[in-house]
């Protein structure tokens, strides 16, 4: 899972101080300093992943026999597409521990979380409207792959809408963790939307039962472009968390110590 | 390397208009997320700097 960075998922739960540990991070102070450190290595691993994808996607990766050079949309569609299903479980994720453990950072990641959900969402509509056009000759059609993907941008929208018309933070993140576990049941539904039903989008690019049904510098190029958004991805979060961190703890000692607040 | 010219890379194939739409408008997506957030943090920022300078006129 990609956006666990907090957590020490390797200690065993049951030992006391390992225990005290885990959830030393659960204290927003601890996050907003975690959240700083981790910042500039995933903005730098973003960066690299990212020139580097590009170089291999829109450069060195060759024109496709059937599809000529419209499937490079590949390396930017199939990346958002994993993104958003992705940021969506890690949300439900830190959503759920929050309802679970009572534990206030936990409900403020997951909010991070959502509005870039929402973005690679959004974008891997946006790019497969563009990449339909060509290939299918509509922008849009209602088949199971792309209705499920359009649903889940609206659960992203409706958990951000509903924390936001809740006063009381902690009812907010109780109410939005209810919405993003119920949700959580469309994932797989996207996933396997192309197995399941006869629809017009294309199978998986990448099985994990089989060979790779493309070749292996436009995979390279592909794994690459994911690497960058994943990258992205946890980093823009964690910058958002210590925003949300710094809104919602504005009156507690230690925001009020913070050298970037003394100055 | 497939291109022999800038104008060949541009033009992808003919589908340039569909590519560059793809990944233009991610790059702008990007670029607008981060200048958001970067908004927030800093207004977040001076908010918590405001208390600061509050709490320590407080007598």
């Amino acid at each position: 899972m990609s956006v666990h960075v907090p957590i020490d998922v390797g200690v065993a739960l049951d030992a006391p101080e390992a225990r005290s540990r885990w959830l030393r991070f659960a204290a927003p102070s601890a996050s907003y300093e975690l959240a700083a450190r981790l910042q500039p290595w995933c903005w730098g691993a973003a960066l690299l992943f990212g020139l580097a994808g590009l170089v291999v996607g829109l450069g060195i990766a060759p024109t496709d026999f059937q599809q000529g050079d419209a499937y490079r949309i590949v390396f930017i569609h199939v990346p958002a597409a994993w993104m958003s299903m992705l940021i969506y479980v890690a949300m439900a994720f830190w959503a759920g521990l929050g309802l679970v453990l009572n534990t206030r950072a936990s409900s403020m990641m997951a909010s991070a979380l959502a509005p870039t959900g929402a973005l690679m969402t959004v974008l891997a509509l946006w790019t497969g409207a563009l990449w339909g056009k060509p290939t299918w000759g509509a922008w849009w059609v209602w088949d199971a792959r792309l209705t499920s993907e359009l649903l889940l941008l609206f659960l992203y929208f409706g958990f951000m809408a509903l924390q936001a018309a809740i006063d009381d933070r902690r009812r907010a993140d109780r109410a939005g963790a209810v919405l993003a576990l119920v949700g959580v049941i469309n994932v797989p539904i996207i996933y396997f939307s192309v197995r399941w039903w006869n629809t017009l989008h294309q199978g998986a690019s990448v099985n994990l039962d089989r060979a790779p049904s493309m070749a292996s510098v436009m995979l390279v190029g592909m794994l690459l472009m994911t690497a960058s958004l994943w990258a992205w991805s946890i980093a823009v979060a964690l910058h958002r968390l210590r925003a949300i961190i710094l809104e919602r703890e504005v009156d507690a000692d230690w925001v009020q110590r913070l050298p970037e607040v003394q100055r | 390397m497939n291109w022999s010219s800038l104008g060949e890379f541009v033009e992808m194939g003919g589908y340039g208009l569909y590519v560059w739409g793809s990944f233009l408008m991610a790059a702008a997506a990007l670029a607008w997320e981060w200048l958001m957030l970067a908004q927030r943090h800093a207004r977040a920022l001076d908010n918590a700097r405001e208390q600061a300078w509050l709490r320590g006129r407080r007598p």
